[in-house]
């Protein structure tokens, strides 16, 4: 049955289309400029002649970009810390929720409060930042000298994901799992080839988490990575940029482009691995909110 | 009385047999028996028979442990007088000094924290207050559109902030307000604002991000650019259950856009704001650190300087660290009951608690 639209109804939907499509274009337009920006040449830019669209179209920002070495080390870095991070993060979060989720363990009350309590209480930033530094310490005991191990190893856990984990593996059916060990599966099998495929979105979900916390992390990388060739993207931005905030550093500046298009350029080149994956991983995102029903 | 006791003692070896109609001995008791007289070789017992198990379970507390718990430890040094040679455990105790120095010292530090401890409130209750109706309000629009296609262009294009790190989002921020020069101009949305008579000349071309009057508006609204999408996703599907039986019944009673709002959709998801909205309070003083951190600079602390960067000024970057601990301890302390007393308020409105 077809009815006719009321007045207020109508009103609404034009209320609700307009604010939309403003809010979503101011959540695009910062992304657009960055681009038109990292684009545009000096007078266009120094002078906010750029508004959507680049004007006086150089690519020279991004090739004096491209040419220096310190930018692949950071971008190479990240990667590094993006792919081992994550995967580090899903073997322990992935058995321990495992462990977790079922109900024959003992103490299963104490290791829960043990996880969620991290989640109440954190010690704060100077703690961490000795208790860090004791880790790097017994770290280069043992003879790993990279910081970057430690950025992998000692960061980036996060009890909500485990508590993710551990909610999708209790809603496994009993009876497959029993299935799996009257054949003969150990515990290790179940897992892998029980528990893993049948919770593969949330686990999607959770690596996305993880990956997402590691690309984007900044504060402990800054703090902890000494090595200057041992830094990722987020600090080798955050540093060009107060570079450049200081006018020191740019007097005499003689270039096509402007010293803000460098810094467009990072922000396009890190975003830009993010846009493409984005449009893949986007219908996991509403999954992983859903934390609601979070049971103990 | 050790009468009635062993009767009772006794009643609990014995089960009543329905079929036979007698009394016997109850096997499982001894079992229980044995547990309770062994408790602790019964728990080593069960471990070793399930011991991959707990294997699975070891990382994963190390990790903890190692990084989250050990951190708590080293707070101790808040009750400790701070030696940056020695292990928290040799320090000289000083009892509650540093806690004195801040609460009822009378030099700077202690002004600085009690203007960090007011901003981190002011902060994140103007966020509460500005940020959390327009997730719903968001969510009430992407009901409206009808396409999914289209709807699931705007959802992409407002979670889209949320995925940018810290470090972009503030620069973009910072390079957007920036000042003026003599050989460049200000920021565009600082021009666009100065077009629109909402601040004047002198202030855009000085910067905004360098006025502390500003400082929480930057702060609330890029935030809000950055959440509100993503933070509609929980409304929306509160929304998107409701039966579509409702509405029609309520458009039989004529009910137009507003009254069906009224007595319809927001009975639906109410349960969804209120736990939202205690789920926030809880987490009230957690206030992202990194992203002030980021944005303020020595002009703004007056409005900026939260209880984390506070603690960073004077623990990391100066040689405070006892006295920056004692500071986050407080503020630690203080989110936590908040967050435990949001759980146990939401435990007790809806069933549903989110630990």
């Amino acid at each position: 049955m077809k009815r006719k639209l009321e007045i207020s109804e109508l009103v609404f939907k034009i209320i609700s289309y307009t604010l939309l499509t403003v809010f979503a274009l101011m959540c695009l337009y910062p992304f657009v400029y960055a681009v038109s920006a990292s684009l545009s040449g000096i007078n266009a830019v120094e002078y906010n002649q750029v508004v959507l669209l680049p004007k006086d179209i150089q690519v020279e920002a991004f090739k004096r970009m491209f040419s220096d070495n310190m930018f692949w080390n950071a971008y190479s870095n990240t990667l590094f810390l993006t792919i081992f991070g994550t995967i580090w993060c899903l073997i322990y979060s992935i058995l321990g929720a495992y462990a977790l989720s079922k109900k024959r363990l003992l103490f299963r009350k104490f290791f829960n409060f043990f996880l969620v309590f991290t989640m109440w209480f954190s010690a704060g930033i100077v703690p961490q930042y000795l208790n860090y530094l004791q880790t790097k310490a017994v770290f280069n005991k043992v003879g790993i000298w990279d910081d970057k191990w430690l950025v992998v190893i000692a960061m980036g856990m996060a009890a909500m994901n485990i508590i993710l984990l551990r909610n999708a593996f209790e809603e496994v059916p009993q009876e497959i799992e029993e299935a799996a060990i009257v054949d003969g599966a150990t515990e290790f099998q179940v897992l892998r080839t029980v528990y893993i495929p049948m919770s593969k979105s949330t686990i999607a979900t959770v690596t996305l988490f993880f990956a997402i916390s590691r690309w984007n992390g900044y504060f402990w990388a800054r703090q902890m990575i000494s090595n200057g060739y041992e830094k990722p993207l987020q600090v080798f931005i955050r540093e060009l940029l107060e570079q450049y905030q200081d006018p020191e550093f740019t007097a005499g500046w003689n270039e096509v482009y402007s010293p803000d298009s460098i810094i467009y350029a990072l922000i396009v080149c890190s975003i830009i691995p993010i846009l493409i994956i984005y449009p893949f991983i986007q219908k996991y995102f509403a999954k992983g909110t859903n934390v609601g029903g979070v049971k103990e | 009385m050790s009468d009635s006791r062993a009767i009772a003692k006794a009643a609990d070896y014995l089960v009543y047999d329905k079929e036979k109609k007698v009394y016997r001995q109850d096997p499982e008791q001894a079992v229980r028996d044995d547990v309770e007289k062994h408790y602790w070789l019964h728990v080593l017992r069960t471990i070793a028979k399930d011991w991959r198990l707990y294997v699975m379970l070891v990382p994963m507390i190390l990790v903890f442990l190692f990084w989250r718990y050990f951190p708590m430890y080293e707070l101790l040094g808040c009750f400790k007088v701070s030696d940056q040679t020695l292990p928290v455990a040799d320090q000289l105790f000083s009892g509650f000094y540093n806690f004195k120095i801040l609460l009822m010292g009378s030099d700077t530090m202690s002004l600085e924290f009690f203007r960090a401890l007011r901003n981190t409130f002011v902060l994140s209750f103007y966020g509460l207050i500005f940020g959390f109706p327009i997730p719903i309000i968001l969510a009430l629009f992407f009901n409206e559109i009808k396409s999914n296609v289209l709807r699931s262009v705007y959802q992409v294009l407002t979670y889209l902030p949320k995925f940018m790190s810290t470090v972009i989002i503030t620069s973009l921020v910072i390079m957007l307000v920036k000042q003026g020069a003599q050989t460049s101009s200000m920021g565009i949305i600082s021009q666009a604002l100065e077009k629109l008579g909402l601040i004047s000349y002198d202030v855009g071309n000085a910067g905004l991000l360098n006025q502390p009057q500003f400082f929480r508006a930057i702060f609330i609204i890029s935030g809000i650019w950055e959440d509100a999408g993503y933070g509609s996703i929980v409304f929306f599907a509160a929304i998107i259950s409701i039966s579509p039986t409702s509405y029609e019944a309520a458009q039989i009673d004529g009910a137009g856009k507003m009254a069906q709002m009224r007595y319809v959709v927001l009975p639906s998801i109410l349960s969804t704001i209120v736990i939202m909205l205690i789920t926030k309070i809880g987490s009230l003083l957690s206030i992202g650190y990194e992203k002030v951190l980021l944005l303020y600079n020595s002009n703004t602390f007056i409005t900026a300087d939260v209880v984390s960067t506070f603690a960073n000024r004077y623990g990391l970057e100066g040689a405070s660290k006892g006295i920056a601990s004692a500071a986050e301890m407080m503020s630690n302390v203080i989110a936590m009951l908040l967050v435990i007393g949001a759980n146990t308020i939401a435990r007790k409105a809806s069933d549903t608690s989110l630990y």
